[in-house]
C-alpha cells in the first residue's frame, strides 16, 4: 500500500464512520441500503489489519453509488450524511482505480479488458456525481439538468436527434472533411512540386484559415443556399489549410538518405511519390486527419446557427436554447460528443493499421 | 592502365561547393582509374573528400571541373542505366517496408516481374544470410542485420559496381570484423567491382585489392597502395608482416597529408 492509498483509505473509511454516525439520528428503517453502505465503508477499516482484495473497493464504490443514487428525496432537504456518503462512494471508486492501475501496470496490455475498466469507472463516477449533485442539490434544470433527465430527452426524440444527425452529420460534416482534406492533400502535392506555386498559394490559404467562422458563414449561405451544401463549405473551409500545412511538411519528412536512394534507382517523380515519400508523410497527413475531424463537427454546428432548413443540430441547439428547452440542447451536445468521439476513434484505428511502422505507433 | 577495363575512370576531377561563406573545394585534381573487379578502399580523416568522391562516381554531386566516366559514360548516363548499387553510412530501409519488401524496392521500380523479384529476393537475402527474416521489419532486426538487407538491396539488381560508404562505421568491431569477412566472401563469390569509404586502416587493409589514401582541404589523393595480400583472406591475416607493412604505409600517407597546423 503506497502513501496514496494509504490516504484514500483512511479517509474513505474515516468519512463512512463519521456519515454512518449522523445517519444514526434518522429512522433505521429510512434509506436502509445507504447505512448499510455506510456501516460497510466503516468496516473496510480493518484493512488496517487484514488486507482487503481491490475488489472490494470496487463492489463498495458501486454500492454506494446505488445506495446514494436511491436515497435522493427520502429526506428534504438532503441531509448531510448523503453529501458525505456520496464522497465516501467517490474515494472507494478512486481507490480501487487506483490499485487496479497499479495491479496491471506491468502487464497492461494482456489486461486489455480489465484496463477498459478504468476510463468506465471514471465516466461512471462522473454521470453519478452529476446526477446526485443536481438532484439532491436542487440545481434548477435550465443551469444544469441530471443526466437521467437528458437520457429520457434522447430517448424520447429519436426521429428528431437522428434527422438532425443526419443533415448535420451526414452530410455537411463528411462531405465538407472528404472535400476539405482532399483538397488540401492535393494543393499540398501540387505546391510541393511547384515552387511558384508555394509562394503564392501557401500565403492564400494561411489567409483563408485566419477568416473568421462567423464571418465565413452567413457569406456561405449566401452562395450556396441554406441547404446543407453552404455548411459543408464552411466545413472546407476550416479543414483545408490542416490538411495543407500537414501534407506539405510531410512531404519533406523523408531523409536525405533515403531520397538519395531514390535518385540511385534513377527512380521517377511519381516513383519517389509514392514509395518513398507519401507513406513518409502518413504521420504527418493523419495528425491532420484528426485535428479535422473535431473541427468539422463544430464548424458545421456553428455554421447553422446563420440559416438553416428547420433541422440540424446546430439549428436545434440555438432555437432549443431560445426555448429554455435545456435538456434537448444537452441531448443534441451528447450526440455531438459521441459522434466526434467515435469519428476521431475511426480515424486513430485507421492509422494504427496505416502507419503502424511509425515509434509513436508501435511504442518505440 | 586506362584501358576498356577500367570501371571507374577519373581525371583531374575538382568539385567546388558553394556556400554561403563562400566557396568549399572539396575534391581537387583527382586522378583516379579503377579496374573491373577490384576492391578499392578510400580512407582519409573526415573532410578528406572520400564520401564526395564515391557521391560524384553515383551522379549524387556534380563534378565542377575534371571528367569522370562510369563503363565510359558520363555518370549520369550510368545512373539512369542502374550500373551500380550503393550502400549508403546507415541502412536506410524503409520502416513501412518488410525485409523481402525493402529488397524487392529497386525491382520494383526497375519493373521486374513477380517472380524475378521473388527469386532475386531469395538469392540475396541467402548471400548476406538474412533468409528467415523476409517478413520481418527493419526495427524488429538488430543493426548489423540491418546493414546486411541494405547490402541486399543494392545486389538485388546485380549492377556489377558496388558503392559502399562507410557501411559498417556504425558498427561495433565484433560485428564488424564477422560482416568484413562476410563481405570478402560476398565480393569472391560475384565478382563485383567495389568502392568502399571507410576510416578504419585495418579494415580497408584487410578488405581491398588497392587502397587509395586522401587527405583533406582541398580534398586530394595523396598515395594509391596496390595490395599484394592474397584473394583469400583469413581474419588473422592482420597479424602477418605483409598486412602490418601496408598498414603502416597508409599510415604514413594519412600523417603526410595532414598539415601541422591540424595536429596540433
Amino acid at each position: 500500500m503506497n502513501q496514496l492509498q494509504f490516504f484514500l483509505a483512511l479517509v474513505s473509511g474515516g468519512v463512512s464512520a463519521a456519515a454512518l454516525a449522523l445517519s444514526l439520528f434518522t429512522p433505521l428503517e429510512s434509506a436502509l441500503l445507504l447505512k448499510i453502505f455506510l456501516a460497510l465503508g466503516t468496516l473496510s477499516l480493518v484493512r488496517f489489519l487484514v488486507p482487503l482484495g481491490l475488489w472490494f473497493d470496487g463492489g463498495l464504490a458501486v454500492l454506494g453509488a446505488v445506495a446514494v443514487l436511491l436515497s435522493i428525496g427520502v429526506f428534504t432537504p438532503s441531509p448531510s450524511f448523503l453529501w458525505m456518503a456520496l464522497v465516501a462512494a467517490w474515494l472507494f471508486a478512486w481507490l480501487f482505480v487506483e490499485r487496479l492501475s497499479k495491479t496491471l501496470a506491468p502487464g497492461l496490455s494482456d489486461n486489455a479488458g480489465l484496463g477498459l475498466l478504468i476510463p468506465i469507472m471514471f465516466g461512471v463516477s462522473i454521470l453519478v456525481i452529476w446526477e446526485v449533485v443536481t438532484r439532491a442539490g436542487n440545481v434548477p434544470q435550465v443551469i444544469l439538468p441530471p443526466p437521467s433527465m437528458i437520457w429520457g430527452r434522447i430517448t424520447a426524440s429519436v426521429p428528431t436527434l437522428w434527422a438532425d444527425f443526419q443533415q448535420t452529420f451526414l452530410k455537411a460534416v463528411l462531405i465538407g472533411y472528404l472535400l476539405g482534406c482532399g483538397l488540401g492533400f492535393v494543393v499540398a502535392i501540387l505546391i510541393d512540386r511547384s515552387p511558384f506555386l508555394k509562394s503564392g498559394l501557401l500565403p492564400l490559404g494561411n489567409f483563408v484559415s485566419a477568416l473568421p467562422i462567423v464571418g465565413v458563414a452567413p457569406i456561405m449561405v449566401m452562395w450556396f443556399g441554406f441547404d446543407w451544401p453552404s455548411k459543408a463549405a464552411v466545413v472546407v473551409i476550416m479543414t483545408f489549410f490542416p490538411m495543407l500545412v500537414n501534407t506539405v511538411a510531410g512531404l519533406n519528412a523523408a531523409s536525405s538518405i533515403e531520397r538519395d536512394l531514390m535518385r540511385t534507382y534513377a527512380a521517377s517523380y511519381w516513383q519517389t511519390l509514392l514509395k518513398l515519400r507519401l507513406p513518409a508523410a502518413g504521420p504527418f497527413i493523419f495528425n491532420a486527419l484528426k485535428i479535422n475531424s473535431t473541427l468539422a463537427l463544430i464548424g458545421a454546428i456553428v455554421a447553422e446557427f446563420f440559416g438553416t432548413p428547420i433541422v440540424g443540430m446546430g439549428f436545434r441547439i440555438s432555437t432549443e436554447v431560445g426555448r429554455m428547452n435545456v435538456d434537448m440542447v444537452w441531448a443534441e451536445i451528447a450526440v455531438a460528443a459521441v459522434a466526434g468521439s467515435v469519428f476521431y476513434g475511426v480515424i486513430v484505428l485507421i492509422e494504427r493499421g496505416v502507419t503502424f511502422w511509425h515509434p509513436s505507433v508501435r511504442g518505440a | 592502365m586506362r584501358g576498356l577495363n577500367a570501371v571507374v575512370s577519373a581525371q583531374n576531377l575538382g568539385l567546388t561547393f558553394k556556400t554561403n561563406d563562400g566557396d568549399v573545394v572539396a575534391l581537387s585534381n583527382v586522378n583516379l582509374s579503377i579496374n573491373k573487379g577490384e576492391f578499392v578502399s578510400f580512407i582519409g580523416p573526415s573532410g578528406c573528400g572520400k564520401t564526395t568522391f564515391l557521391r560524384t562516381i553515383a551522379d549524387l554531386e556534380r563534378p565542377t571541373s575534371g571528367s569522370l566516366t562510369i563503363n565510359g559514360q558520363t555518370p549520369e548516363q550510368a545512373r539512369k542505366d542502374r550500373a551500380y548499387g550503393y550502400v549508403f553510412q546507415a541502412p536506410a530501409l524503409y520502416p513501412w517496408r518488410t525485409i523481402e519488401k525493402n529488397v524487392a524496392l529497386p525491382l520494383e521500380i526497375m519493373g521486374y516481374s513477380a517472380s524475378q523479384q521473388a527469386e532475386r529476393i531469395r538469392r540475396t537475402l541467402d548471400l548476406v544470410n538474412l533468409s528467415g527474416f523476409e517478413k520481418k521489419y527493419p526495427w524488429q532486426l538488430s543493426g548489423g542485420m540491418q546493414q546486411r538487407a541494405s547490402i541486399a538491396r543494392a545486389l538485388a539488381f546485380d549492377a556489377d559496381l558496388l558503392l559502399m560508404d562507410e557501411p559498417f562505421g556504425a558498427l561495433d568491431e565484433i560485428v564488424r570484423d564477422h560482416l568484413n569477412s562476410e563481405l570478402l566472401k560476398l565480393w569472391a563469390a560475384t565478382g563485383k567491382t567495389i568502392c568502399f569509404v571507410t576510416h578504419s586502416i585495418p579494415e580497408a587493409v584487410y578488405l581491398s585489392t588497392k587502397i587509395v589514401v586522401m587527405s583533406p582541404r582541398p580534398g586530394r589523393v595523396t598515395d594509391v597502395i596496390e595490395s599484394d595480400l592474397p584473394r583469400e583472406r583469413p581474419l588473422d591475416i592482420r597479424e602477418t608482416p605483409e598486412f602490418l607493412a601496408i598498414a603502416a604505409r597508409v599510415r604514413d600517407g594519412l600523417r603526410a597529408g595532414h598539415s601541422y597546423e591540424e595536429v596540433a
